[in-house]
């Protein structure tokens, strides 16, 4: 078979741009495929961080010196890197947040608590991550909220079957954009049309969607998107939440403090403007500096490479991996690869995920084991545990057959 | 740098191919108590069948890795037929040489000092001893102990 590279994106050139994939492990080279769990970072955006702390370090929307003026443009220029870069009508329709979570948790309590009362419902797919399950959990205890939950069939895909009656008398649809286990990606504008048509927001964890797909918030129509810098090539501790002005200006203030008021009395305190009017306390500055810097780099090599590269790696992985080990391999999710994302849970024959990945571990392959905080859904796959192997911008065709040759060792070590 | 062959040894690998005492007891008489590890989604089901302060039967459910699973079995063999001052002992034993890595790993070390008794013997589950130097994997093996512990705490029955 003749073999012509016609990949999207020049990996051999990207792997450089990463510091770490330099280093050894165990005596060989690291091989990544956590990046659903944390993507790694490129040294443009190492540097970044490190430039603002050297060169431009104050508080922001305070002080009137000049490096202080520097931080707060670093600050709200990187708000409109990330507003531009999914589509946000305007810069102030972006809320840092720590991560996604703090995000969804957000949307849950400030705009939960305000609207929800006993009875109301809030419909989540199987597939969620237990970020967009737990702080709807807490409010059918604390409020009486209602859950109601959209199967998702043995191919990965949601059961749309009873869409309209699970929305019926809704007041929140809230979905993941892309399963963080099976890869799947879901019908979002579809389940937005069909949650504004039933009277409900439409929430949106966008996750795993926007390092890996071009993402258009306003094409969504969605009223909120939930999203974390570390998986897209940025630091940790910085996440988004968006949501239309109209809604994050009805939607009460989350956590409180400095920052986020206009005034304070003696008596009360009246909100700061949008988006400052969720960001209490010092923001994550050099964090969203470094996120600045992770848009910037996604940019450059252009969205739409990144996921045609990622929609062929996966068609490599899924066709070699399969015909290497046949049924011993069960990977879950949709088989087509251009319906899902590069995400691939997978058991193997009777060998438990953690033995699966501690051998990995000896031939430097780097693959999260457990229930990737999606346990409902691990019910509904009727399993306990999966391994789970994903790919981003610097993995290549020879990082998959690092995953199979040691899988091949694992099966090895652990024969009868 | 610690190998795969210093976590699993082969009488780890033979319990986790040929569990003891896999299987339910009615509960009540017997007790009946799950253990999670919230890591990986692992879950253990021991039942404990108590009689005049000795442990008359146990046996073991749920899934795991082989870790978590082999040590359960080798505990189910150990504590069969010991009185309960006898399993707190091995227990402690047990845990003792488990402890300060795992106290070390959730940054605790309220009860990092727990001194094993020297003249308990562990026997077999010596062979767990090499799980210590990969300490995410050491909940794996207390996973069965501490359900065990939470089950010997508990009425009979749920």
């Amino acid at each position: 078979m003749a073999i012509v590279s016609t990949d999207a994106l020049d990996v051999a050139s990207i792997k450089k741009d990463f510091p770490i994939l330099e280093r050894e492990v165990h005596g060989g080279r690291l091989v990544y495929l956590d990046s659903a769990n944390t993507s790694q970072k490129p040294r443009a955006v190492l540097e970044a961080m490190a430039g603002y702390y050297e060169h431009s370090n104050a508080n922001v929307h305070r002080g009137t010196y000049l490096i202080a003026e520097e931080a707060t443009a670093a600050l709200e220029g990187a708000r409109a890197k990330v507003a531009r870069f999914i589509g946000a009508t305007a810069a102030r329709e972006v809320v840092f947040t720590k991560n996604a979570t703090e995000a969804l948790n957000l949307v849950a309590k400030a705009w939960g608590r305000a609207n929800l009362t006993a009875g109301d419902a809030v419909v989540l797919t199987e597939l969620e991550h237990h970020a967009n399950i737990v702080p709807w959990h807490q409010l059918h205890d604390e409020v009486g909220i209602e859950v109601r939950w959209i199967p998702v069939r043995a191919d990965g895909h949601l059961d749309l079957t009873d869409l309209d009656r699970l929305v019926d008398g809704a007041k929140v649809v809230s979905f993941a954009a892309m399963s963080n286990v099976l890869g799947t990606m879901l019908p979002v504008e579809q389940l937005v049309t069909t949650a504004h048509g039933a009277g409900a927001i439409a929430v949106v964890d966008a996750s795993q969607h926007v390092p890996h797909v071009a993402t258009d918030v306003q094409a969504w129509g969605a009223d909120f998107a939930a999203f974390t810098g570390h998986k897209m090539c940025g630091p940790t501790g910085i996440g988004v939440l968006w949501g239309t002005a109209e809604i994050l200006e009805a939607t009460p203030p989350f956590l409180t403090g400095g920052e986020m008021i206009l005034n304070v009395t003696k008596e009360g305190f009246t909100t700061n403007e949008l988006p400052w009017k969720f960001e209490a306390g010092t923001p994550p500055i050099a964090e969203a500096v470094g996120l600045g810097a992770a848009v910037d780099y996604l940019d450059g090599l252009g969205m739409e490479a990144v996921r045609e590269h990622e929609v062929a790696l996966t068609a490599y992985a899924l066709r070699s991996l399969t015909g290497r080990f046949g049924d011993d391999l069960v990977i879950h999710g949709p088989s087509e690869p251009a319906e899902r994302g590069g995400v691939m849970s997978f058991t193997f024959g009777d060998i438990h995920p953690h033995d699966l990945t501690q051998v990995f571990d000896e031939h430097g392959v780097c693959v999260r084991a457990g229930h990737h905080c999606a346990k409902p859904l691990m019910r509904e796959l009727g399993v306990a545990a999966t391994a789970r192997a994903s790919l981003y911008v610097y993995n290549d065709e020879a990082d998959v057959d690092a995953l199979g040759d040691a899988i091949d060792a694992a099966a090895q070590f652990f024969a009868p | 740098m610690p190998g795969l062959e210093d976590l699993y040894r082969e009488i780890i690998l033979d319990h986790y191919r040929s569990p003891r005492n896999r299987g339910e007891l009615e509960a009540p008489p017997a007790t009946r108590v799950e253990g999670f590890n919230p890591l990986c989604g692992d879950e253990i089901v021991v039942y404990v069948d108590v009689q005049g302060g000795t442990v008359e039967d146990i046996r073991i459910g749920g899934q795991g890795c082989s870790i978590s699973q082999s040590s359960a079995s080798m505990m189910s063999a150990a504590v069969k037929g010991k009185t309960l001052d006898e399993v707190q002992a091995l227990t402690r034993a047990f845990k003792g040489m488990m402890s300060i890595h795992e106290h070390a790993l959730d940054g605790d070390d309220a009860e990092a000092s727990i001194e094993a008794d020297p003249e308990v013997k562990l026997g077999d589950l010596e062979a767990l001893r090499g799980v210590v130097k990969f300490p995410v994997r050491i909940k794996c093996a207390t996973l069965s102990w501490n359900t065990l512990l939470q089950a010997l705490d508990e009425p009979a029955g749920e």
